[in-house]
């Protein structure tokens, strides 16, 4: 098919995530920037009502890949399934979001078909007729566009809130649905996932926090934690973390904010000493505010803060207790 | 058990990144150190091997100074080390870089290779799948738990929101490790005396030359990022930032 571009979406239990909109968003920007046909595929041991869902979005065509050893999740079958489809369509791009699942086996997909992935993508641009993608590098403190130097089909994923998933355009009337039965040899798969669990009982829900104070790296020490409790305590918030805090056990899990954390919305989200890797940014950017405290003034976070202080937090907050404790008592 | 270690040297967390002239990579005076998730995925293999016995190896790809992290690991407790020593190794793309690893160990036969789950400075999380899919092997990505069974090995694949998931995988495997997965030991001084007389095996770019081609893709520009938003940089000394910043709680944020 000529100059095609296909979005893989991604379904867990049924449903698609949100990721997945977003990608097809991209996909549909993509398509009509360079005058491209748009695609969408979903791929599972019976995905046609979630095929049908896609239908209704502006797409040409959405593909119901199936197959019963697609089910549970293996990079073995979907690596198998995907590379049998995509070898007899050829598009030209393959756009999937940048999920676990993903990673797990679109490099193995691409490297099978002797093709590359640029992932982790947050936009693209074109530059001439050349498309490059943007993606992070050096943990978000650098941006880097990123073409590619092979054949056709080139593999993207995109990062978790790069696009607007609530834009994606609907369709006037919905588009064909074809299923597509790939064939998967017995032999195929090697791994055995057993079921899907969550393992922290969630002791504190910090979604329903209105203010959170989190701490990173930047706190130095265990000890050094009690300062953002006292600080917590003074604005009535719950105290939260980035992972490396709670890899420590200085904090519990459920306290962990980022991508395999919570995500969590408030009012005010206050950030101490964190750098803001994109992994942390997916869990707190949808606040309404946020302040962060940061020695660098260079540090990733402060791109998306509201209220920015560069300076050192050990100076900074000490005073900044007082300071509330004086307001709260009305002084 | 026979475990193969990818470690990566990538610039310190903290060191401050400048561009080079035609701002497609980094200028390369910084300080550099172990990529994180690389020292987890060397603890986890040591543990193993103190359990099971067998040999540990660690593997870097890139210039001179990386030796250090292949010192390092020696002087915690591996074995042996390979160095793929050639500042071109910066430069090549995931795909490449796992076909030039895999040619350094053709020879060799490990049942497990572990990777970090993604490198600092590129952050492809793609070098260890590639590297299984190149090498034939099954593979599984964001690990936070191994054990050894029967007919292979256990593994807690770590997934989004707090999820998990138990995978069965028979050996030879390749497994993407994650920070946290256990906890770091330091190198002692004994150690640290011993890895000077343990081997370290030199591998030229000529030796895997043939083994790559051309970067699948390019970075045409590396560029600082820009701001998605309008914000409000607070300064002054700490009592009235102090100050100010409850203002805004105040009257702006409106949480006080
Ligand atoms: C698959 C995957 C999932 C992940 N999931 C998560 C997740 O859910 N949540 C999460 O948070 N991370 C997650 N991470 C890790 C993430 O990539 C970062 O490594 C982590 O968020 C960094 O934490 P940090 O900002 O606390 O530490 P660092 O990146 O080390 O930053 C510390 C910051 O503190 C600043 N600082 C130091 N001293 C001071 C001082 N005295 N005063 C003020 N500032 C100071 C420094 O300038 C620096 O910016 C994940 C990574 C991967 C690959
Ligand atoms: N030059 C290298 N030398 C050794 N191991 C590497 C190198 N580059 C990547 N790796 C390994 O591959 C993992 C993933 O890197 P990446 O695919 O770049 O995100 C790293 O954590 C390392 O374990």
């Amino acid at each position: 098919m000529p100059e095609t571009i296909l979005v893989v979406v991604e379904q867990r239990e049924g449903k698609l995530n949100r990721v997945s909109w977003e990608t097809l968003t991209a996909g549909q920007a993509i398509a009509a920037e360079m005058s491209w046909t748009l695609e969408a595929a979903v791929a599972g041991s019976a995905v046609e009502n979630l095929a049908n869902e896609v239908a209704g979005k502006k797409v040409a065509k959405v593909h119901a890949i199936q197959s019963p050893k697609l089910d549970p999740y293996t990079a073995d079958a979907f690596t198998t399934g995907l590379k049998q489809f995509i070898t007899s369509r050829q598009p030209r791009l393959v756009l999937m979001p940048h999920t676990y699942q993903v990673r797990d086996f679109v490099p193995k997909l691409a490297t099978a078909m002797g093709r590359a992935a640029i992932t982790d993508c947050v936009g693209y641009k074109k530059d001439g007729a050349k498309l490059l993608f943007i993606r992070q590098m050096f943990q978000g403190k650098l941006a880097a566009d990123v073409s590619f130097t092979s054949d056709t089909p080139w593999f993207v994923t995109f990062q978790n809130g790069a696009f607007r998933g609530d834009k994606v355009e609907t369709a006037s009337s919905p588009a064909p649905v074809e299923t597509v039965n790939v064939d998967i040899p017995d032999n195929t798969i090697r791994n055995k996932p057993q079921e899907v669990f969550k393992e922290a009982r969630q002791a504190v829900d910090l979604t329903q926090a209105e203010v959170i104070v989190a701490v990173g790296r930047g706190i130095k020490e265990q000890k050094n934690l009690e300062i953002a409790k006292q600080l917590a305590e003074a604005l009535g918030a719950e105290l939260a973390a980035s992972r490396p805090i709670c890899d420590s056990g200085w904090l519990p899990m459920d306290r962990q904010i980022g991508s395999s954390g919570q995500t969590v919305a408030p009012k005010l989200y206050l950030a101490l000493g964190i750098s803001g890797a994109i992994q942390h940014i997916v869990g707190m950017k949808g606040s309404r505010a946020i302040i962060a405290v940061n020695k660098d003034s260079e540090a990733p976070i402060f791109e998306i803060a509201d209220y920015a202080i560069v300076g050192n937090l050990f100076d900074i907050v000490p005073p900044l207790i007082e300071e509330v404790k004086k307001v709260k008592a009305g002084t | 058990m026979k475990i193969l270690v990818c470690m990566k040297q990538v610039p310190q967390k903290d060191a401050p990144l400048k561009l080079n002239e035609s701002g497609t990579w980094i200028r390369e005076d910084v300080s550099y150190e172990v990529n994180e998730p690389d020292a987890y995925a060397l603890e986890e293999a040591l543990r193993q091997k103190e359990k099971h016995s067998g040999e540990v190896v660690v593997i870097t790809a890139g210039p001179p100074r990386a030796q250090q992290v292949l010192r390092e690991a020696l002087a915690k407790g591996a074995d042996r080390a390979i160095h793929l020593e050639d500042n071109a190794f910066v430069g090549l793309d995931a795909f490449n870089l796992a076909r030039a690893l895999a040619a350094a160990i053709k020879d060799e036969k490990f049942d497990l290779i572990f990777t970090g789950l993604q490198s600092d400075d590129y952050g492809y999380a793609q070098t260890g799948v590639v590297l299984a899919e190149l090498l034939g092997w099954p593979h599984a990505t964001i690990i936070m738990q191994i054990e050894k069974n029967d007919t292979g090995i256990k593994v807690k694949r770590e997934l989004e929101a707090g999820y998990f998931q138990f995978v069965d995988i028979p050996l030879p495997a390749v497994l993407t490790i994650q920070s946290g997965i256990n906890k770091l030991r330091y190198a002692t001084l004994i150690g640290i005396k011993q890895a000077k007389n343990k081997p370290l095996r030199k591998v030229a770019l000529a030796d895997v030359q043939s083994a790559i081609g051309s970067n699948l893709q390019k970075i045409e520009r590396l560029y600082i990022p820009q701001k998605s938003k309008n914000t409000e940089f607070l300064d002054g000394p700490p009592a009235e930032i102090a100050k100010k910043l409850v203002d805004k709680l105040r009257n702006e944020v409106r949480v006080l």
